[in-house]
């Protein structure tokens, strides 16, 4: 039997039509835009200047503090200014802009596709090489991953959990990884229970990709202590503590972290990474990015460099439909609309999405009919409707008293409201004006 | 049957007086005196509750200026009653008229959809403070106006509307009490609370984008590029982060129209003498 989490959740069209295409090279730009802040906390410290040569693989910026992570050049060629650039937002972001002179990489880094199966045995050299590399959560929060996998005195872990369900339609990402690069995330799992201490793994992915699950299943019967557990195609399966939730049926207290429940959970691509900058002494510079959508000719999954602007992504996809609606950064349900089409791929942008102006409009909404099913709707067990009202009065009282900060910003409220009401934005409003809130007391 | 009637009303009688008693006792005991003053002082004020003096309600600030010394007394304002209620609220205390140059909240930005125009569609919730957070807005400039109106729905006083044609909110001068309300709930800063100038008139940078001029240009026709023309013209002007500012200090009836004039974005605007009639405004 699939497993699922006990409450809530949607079921929209799944629209996977790159599930079935392979990870494709798609060249390198003119210039690359490499932002300094590529994950939560502090931006990184610029270690380049101006025509400064650098090679694949080369510190750009170093992690400025614990909750922070370094950037590496993700080409070969010569830093040509380093200035506030647009980014997918519209607001100025400092970027380095590299011009690309041919594709040097360093020479530390392995760029044989030989499997390293052979796992080091000091933990403390593996945590400072995943430190060094740059890694962070790239299911799309960012987190710098190795305070995620160092345990809190006290604290005890006995599941890991990979994150491969994916439960965004369109984005096929992660399901290509698994397909493609499924012993590497193993390996990765393995060094994974190394740091934690333990001797289990579950691969948890969506019952909507079979090649997947197959081809993992296999893989993971040479290896012990690694199972694949298949989920309902719900979503948000993919949600931190509802994937909890589903594989352990533990339930992560409102304000505590998934490591308080004895769990840690990575995304496959985070542990894709993890693999390689262990084994392969390569940082994160680079990541599979879904470029797809119904405005656009052909689906691809890019392993595209980090500063690669969207654009050349796009022009590769073929011809844009001229009923191009908006462009989405991330997957359909969590992303953001980007307000420029020239924005670099970051560590964390999992897709690029062209959707018709049939799919992105947005009707007027109307009012509130009360009938619940966004209270049905949402994997939290939270009240959107109640929040959109006290959002609406500005009650910071109620907001609180209805949990507002608990909100995963998953938008099932948003997608199942018949009244068309923006319960999406009155949260992240909420979660917003909760914290000044909090902050000015 | 009359017997039943006497004995409740007997009851209900005696339970009024018992309850009665209680009551007197409990407010003879537990009587808090107050100085009619703070009394008086607070049926002079506006009664808005708005919080623009900086104390919690009228209320309090009555209780404030009762209980202050001469000389700090003067440190009390209340912006919502003005020169007015302030030489009322000092007549009764004895001490000496107040009298501050009236203030009134100008918006710096000349954004609108005309100078900047949309080149995105936003589609989300009409509240300034989430678009100001999910991107830098329509027209592109990451400091100017979102047009979605926060602060008009947030002005306690009615006294900001939208412009329909431009779609700037536009703030009603003989409204405006300068609470300072329309500033805090600004994201990104806006407003700015400066001289009414009835006398002088007022000139002031109508601009917020603290982005290089070339830059900033590309979003606005009339952002402030910081040229340093104005401060040429006088040396009070500071530039910083890319954004000249025009202290409240400097003479507007002396420098104002020079100022305006010389501007190449039209950024300075420059609202005359109102008693004159007339209005000094670039377009």
């Amino acid at each position: 039997m699939t497993k699922t989490f006990p409450m809530g959740g949607i079921h929209p069209d799944k629209h996977k039509i790159a599930g079935d295409i392979a990870i494709s090279n798609p060249g390198l730009p003119e210039i690359v835009y490499i932002p300094t802040k590529q994950h939560i906390g502090a931006p990184a410290k610029i270690m380049v200047k101006q025509g400064d040569k650098v090679k694949v693989g080369t510190l750009l910026a170093a992690a400025d503090g614990i909750v922070s992570a370094p950037i590496h050049s993700s080409v070969s060629g010569e830093v040509i200014k380093i200035e506030d650039v647009i980014g997918e937002f519209g607001y100025y972001e400092p970027m380095i802009c590299i011009k690309v002179e041919g594709d040097e990489w360093e020479d530390s880094i392995d760029r044989s596709d030989a499997i390293v199966r052979t796992i080091p045995e000091n933990t403390e050299e593996i945590i400072a090489k995943i430190r060094s590399a740059g890694i962070v959560g790239m299911g799309g929060a960012g987190y710098p991953t190795p305070i995620k996998t160092t345990i809190p005195e006290g604290k005890k872990v006995d599941c890991l959990i990979l994150n491969g369900i994916e439960c965004e339609p369109f984005l096929a990402a992660d399901d290509r990884l698994m397909q493609e690069k499924g012993e590497q995330i193993i390996v990765g799992a393995k060094i994974l229970n190394k740091l934690l201490g333990i001797q289990k793994a579950i691969i948890a992915i969506d019952e909507n990709k079979p090649r997947a699950i197959e081809i993992m299943t296999k893989l993971t019967k040479t290896y012990v202590g690694v199972n694949v557990r298949v989920c309902e195609s719900k979503y948000p399966q993919g949600g931190e503590k509802q994937l909890i939730a589903a594989i352990t049926g533990r339930e992560v207290p409102s304000g505590k972290l998934p490591v308080d429940v004895g769990c840690i959970v990575q995304n496959v691509g985070t542990v894709f990474a993890i693999y390689e900058a262990v084994m392969k002494n390569k940082p994160l510079f680079e990541r599979v990015v879904t470029v797809s959508g119904d405005a656009i000719e052909k689906s691809a999954n890019f392993m595209t460099r980090v500063g690669t602007p969207a654009s050349f992504l796009i022009e590769q996809c073929g011809k844009i439909s001229s009923d191009l609606g908006q462009i989405v950064f991330g997957g359909p349900m969590m992303g953001t609309s980007a307000v420029n089409p020239n924005a670099p791929i970051t560590k964390l942008t999992s897709g690029i999405l062209l959707l018709s102006s049939q799919m992105s409009d947005k009707k007027p909404e109307t009012p509130c009919i009360r009938c619940g099913r966004c209270v049905d709707g949402c994997p939290m067990g939270l009240q959107p409707n109640a929040i959109a009202r006290a959002v609406r009065s500005h009650n910071m009282d109620a907001l609180l008293e209805l949990h507002v900060l608990d909100c995963i910003e998953c938008g099932s409220c948003a997608y199942i409201c018949p009244a068309r009401l923006p319960l999406l934005d009155c949260c992240k409003l909420g979660k917003i004006e909760v914290r000044q809130h909090q902050n000015k007391k | 049957m009359d017997n039943l009637i006497l004995i409740n009303i007997i009851i209900l009688v005696s339970i009024a007086l018992i309850a009665a008693a209680v009551l007197y006792f409990v407010s003879q005991k537990f009587k808090v005196t107050e100085n009619p003053l703070i009394a008086e002082v607070e049926n002079c004020l506006p009664h808005a509750n708005c919080g623009a003096c900086g104390k919690a309600g009228c209320h309090d600030f009555a209780r404030a200026c009762v209980n202050t010394a001469a000389e700090d007394f003067k440190k009390l304002y209340c912006p919502v009653g003005g020169n007015a209620v302030m030489c009322q609220i000092a007549h009764l205390l004895g001490h000496p008229d107040i009298i501050k140059e009236e203030t009134v909240a100008v918006l710096r930005c000349q954004g609108s959809c005309q100078n900047a125009p949309d080149k995105v569609e936003y589609s989300g919730i009409a509240f300034c403070r989430i678009a100001n957070k999910i991107s830098s807005g329509r027209s592109g400039c990451p400091n100017g106006c979102l047009r979605l109106g926060d602060c008009v729905r947030a002005c306690p006083f009615g006294a900001i509307s939208m412009n329909k044609e431009t779609g700037l909110p536009v703030v009603d001068e003989d409204k405006c009490t300068s609470c300072g309300t329309c500033v805090a709930i600004c994201p990104r800063g806006i407003y700015e609370i400066r001289p009414k100038g009835a006398q002088t008139g007022r000139v002031y940078v109508a601009c917020n984008n603290k982005q290089k001029g070339g830059i900033a240009r590309k979003n606005c026709k009339t952002a402030c590029i910081a040229c340093q023309k104005c401060a040429k013209i006088c040396p009070d002007i500071k530039i910083e982060n890319n954004l000249s500012y025009i202290p409240t200090t400097v003479p507007a009836d002396k420098f104002g129209a020079e100022l305006a004039a010389n501007c190449p974005t039209k950024a300075i605007v420059y609202i005359g003498n109102k008693n004159k009639e007339e209005e000094v405004k670039h377009d």
